[in-house]
């Protein structure tokens, strides 16, 4: 009975938190109606993280659409060499090598900012620093010990944590640049914004048609009330 | 003479189906007490929202796939490539937890003005089958998505079978067809979530409403409208349910589907309340998330069966909380029937119930801590309490003599004055500027709200006793 109530109790408690680096979450400042953004997000999308993680349920065609672009634009600009403009966005890395290099297949990322939000995504992007602990040579501040490399490093450069010690436990309290990128800060953090901004919009593509849609129906129901109101009272007025 | 085909075949029909009949005792002819209140529009507001689950739910069916290797990827090609797909699916995940808000509300209302009691106690227990019955029909739903969450949460709540003694792992094991949570049980809680468990609910909501016109409506004031009739035998505190609880109902509806719209354009996770952010990780069997909780409408419940600390006796009092509620018409010792008319005891009791159950709710989302397990302890006492003492506090208590005839209440508009006369005390003007520029004439006034409040907190604790 005792196994069976600490297995239970295992299965029920929380084994860690998010932000357990002790860091927290800067917060992205994305806009989904900002097409250029977008755009620049999608390239960046590509070029540094489509190596490793699919965004199995966006299709070419979708950027084409969503973003007024032109099918052929996102032929050239965007999307890897090869790539038809129906094909989804998928990773040319096959699972089993994945598994080789990094201990585990690369998530894809589809919806990613459903589940971990913008914030997390913008701050655990900037968050990478280095630790020689680490297989890879690097660590993350925000998401300890995870198996990926800083893919953004030749634009942000490498970082080095600072530590201070609470109740014996070192916490990174910031991160600061020890080799320079090919991008200054201000445009690094724009670059991250626009890839956050691209991956809002791949957790759910309609959303901005669905928010400008909003106002329409609240309006309709509105009058419908207003109606179901005078009509009420209408029939009501003899009831004492 | 032109002949009217119409008509004929009208009156073909009627002459073979009690057409006219069922319309005048259900509808033209059921006299409704006048006085229903807010609380009242929660029946009618449960019977929309279940017709919006069932043709939602219908439309999701044609492109959902119960398979464990597709279901997760049907749900996002609804939401992206199917036509309104999206639309649909955030009706349904709202409809969901709109069905449970709507439910609590209807058995609150129940509760503060005692329409459980005596002529009406079936009517209460088909209410508890189909709480029992939706509970099942949105636990079984919520594994459908295979999310991490709809994974781990189904994973923990069967294996609460296995607390049973003998039969519990047999018995979570036949309820799985599996011993994990996997593509057998996915088939099976698809089965129940749109066949089954929806006949029974249908099957019961109508056994409720038959049960329901037999002895007709409680109301606020508790007294039978049948007792003071009128020469033709209608009640003369009550109205035909048609026309004017059906023009009343339009407006509870336009209301409601306001909020629900608001829900479904702006906020369609609603801060990860109704659909929780772990649920857009696909199911994972060998990556326990770091922290499991159930949909906000079963914390409560969720919240007991952790304070209690061992595993059986904890599955024993989350039945048991549910349980209870059935026997509450015997429970309930007072001779009146509406909170209006009953003493203090019990209005400061159904405070503590209403304050542990929210509480409890709260508590159900957090981790447990060694705290948050106290305080949950604490809540589950009350809730019980509430209950089990129910016989003899509300034996003791002092009750207000009952009037004769319905009470006349202040209607929304009759308030009016009062709100403008607070809303003037809380505010106070401010002369215009030397150069005409003010911006607000009217500011909130610091002592005037403070007064207010504490003018409507007095009022409170008056109304208490």
């Amino acid at each position: 009975m005792k196994k069976l109530l600490q297995s239970c109790l295992l299965l029920l408690m929380p084994l860690g938190v998010f932000a357990a680096g002790g860091m927290d979450l800067d917060s992205a400042d994305y806009d989904l109606s900002d097409t250029k953004s977008l755009e620049n997000g999608a390239y960046l999308y590509v070029q540094y993280c489509l190596g490793c993680h699919s965004t199995k349920y966006i299709r070419y065609l979708n950027l084409a659409d969503d973003f007024g672009i032109k099918q052929q634009k996102i032929l050239e600009k965007i999307a890897p060499e090869g790539a038809g403009i129906y094909d989804k966005m998928l990773t040319a890395m096959n699972g089993h090598d994945a598994k080789k290099w990094f201990g585990r297949q690369p998530p894809d990322l589809s919806l990613i900012a459903r589940s971990r939000g913008a914030d997390w995504l913008y701050s655990y992007l900037k968050g990478f620093y280095i630790d020689p602990a680490r297989p890879l040579g690097v660590n993350n501040a925000i998401y300890p010990d995870v198996a990926m490399p800083n893919p953004l490093w030749k634009l942000q450069g490498k970082q080095k944590a600072v530590y201070k010690t609470v109740d014996g436990q070192e916490v990174i309290t910031e991160l600061v640049t020890e080799e320079r990128g090919t991008m200054s800060a201000e445009e690094f953090d724009k670059s991250v914004n626009d890839i956050v901004n691209f991956l809002v919009y791949a957790g759910e593509p309609i959303q901005l048609e669905r928010i400008s849609m909003g106002k329409y129906v609240l309006f309709f129901i509105l009058i419908f009330a207003v109606i179901a109101y005078l009509l009420k009272k209408e029939y009501w007025k003899d009831i004492h | 003479m032109k002949p009217n085909y119409l008509n004929d075949c009208g009156s073909w029909f009627c002459q073979r189906f009690p057409m006219v009949k069922m319309w005048n005792e259900h509808m033209a002819q059921y006299y409704a007490p006048k006085n229903f209140n807010f609380w009242y529009f929660f029946g009618a507001l449960a019977l929309l929202v279940l017709v919006n689950q069932l043709v939602t739910g219908i439309l999701l069916t044609m492109n959902y796939k119960p398979d464990a290797s597709l279901a997760f990827d049907s749900v996002e090609y609804i939401m992206r490539e199917v036509p309104w797909g999206w639309l649909v699916r955030y009706m349904h995940s709202t409809g969901a937890s709109a069905f449970f808000i709507v439910v609590y509300l209807h058995m609150f209302r129940g509760l503060i003005y005692g329409s459980y009691k005596q002529p009406r106690e079936l009517i209460w227990i088909f209410g508890m089958l189909i709480f029992l019955a939706l509970m099942a029909e949105a636990f079984m739903g919520y594994l459908l998505p295979w999310g991490q969450m709809s994974y781990w949460g189904a994973q923990v709540i069967i294996s609460l079978f296995s607390a049973i003694p003998i039969i519990g792992d047999d018995l979570s094991l036949w309820v799985r067809g599996d011993y994990v949570i996997s593509d057998a049980t996915l088939n099976r809680f698809f089965a129940f979530h749109v066949i089954a468990i929806p006949l029974i609910l249908i099957m019961l909501i109508f056994l409720h409403i038959i049960a329901l016109h037999e002895v007709g409506s409680n109301n606020p004031d508790g007294i039978e409208i049948k007792d003071s009739k009128d020469p033709w035998g209608h009640p003369v505190d009550g109205i035909p349910f048609h026309p004017y609880y059906t023009v009343k109902d339009i407006v509870g509806v336009a209301v409601f589907l306001f909020f629900f719209a608001t829900v479904i354009f702006y906020m369609p996770e609603m801060g990860g309340y109704f659909l929780e952010h772990s649920n857009f990780i696909p199911a994972d069997p060998l990556s326990t998330p770091e922290h499991i909780a159930p949909v906000w409408y079963f914390t409560p419940f969720y919240a007991i069966l952790r304070a209690i600390p061992d595993k059986f006796a904890g599955v024993i009092a989350m039945g048991g909380a549910i349980v209870v509620l059935f026997f509450l018409p015997w429970l309930d010792r007072s001779p009146v029937r509406s909170i209006r008319y009953r003493g203090g005891i019990y209005k400061k009791a159904i405070a503590l119930f209403v304050l542990s159950f929210l509480g409890l709710g709260y508590l159900g989302m957090q981790a447990p801590t060694a705290n948050a397990t106290i305080a949950a302890r604490v809540c589950t006492a009350i809730y019980f309490a509430f209950f089990l003492l129910m016989p003899i506090y509300t034996r003791w208590e002092k009750t207000k003599p009952l009037p004769k005839r319905i009470n006349e209440q202040p209607s929304l508009e009759d308030q009016i004055p009062a709100i403008k006369e607070a809303f003037a005390a809380m505010t106070h003007d401010v002369p215009e500027n030397r150069n005409g520029q003010t911006v607000m004439h009217t500011r909130p006034d610091a002592s005037g709200i403070v007064h207010e409040l504490s003018k409507f907190a007095k009022k409170i604790i008056r109304s208490l006793d």
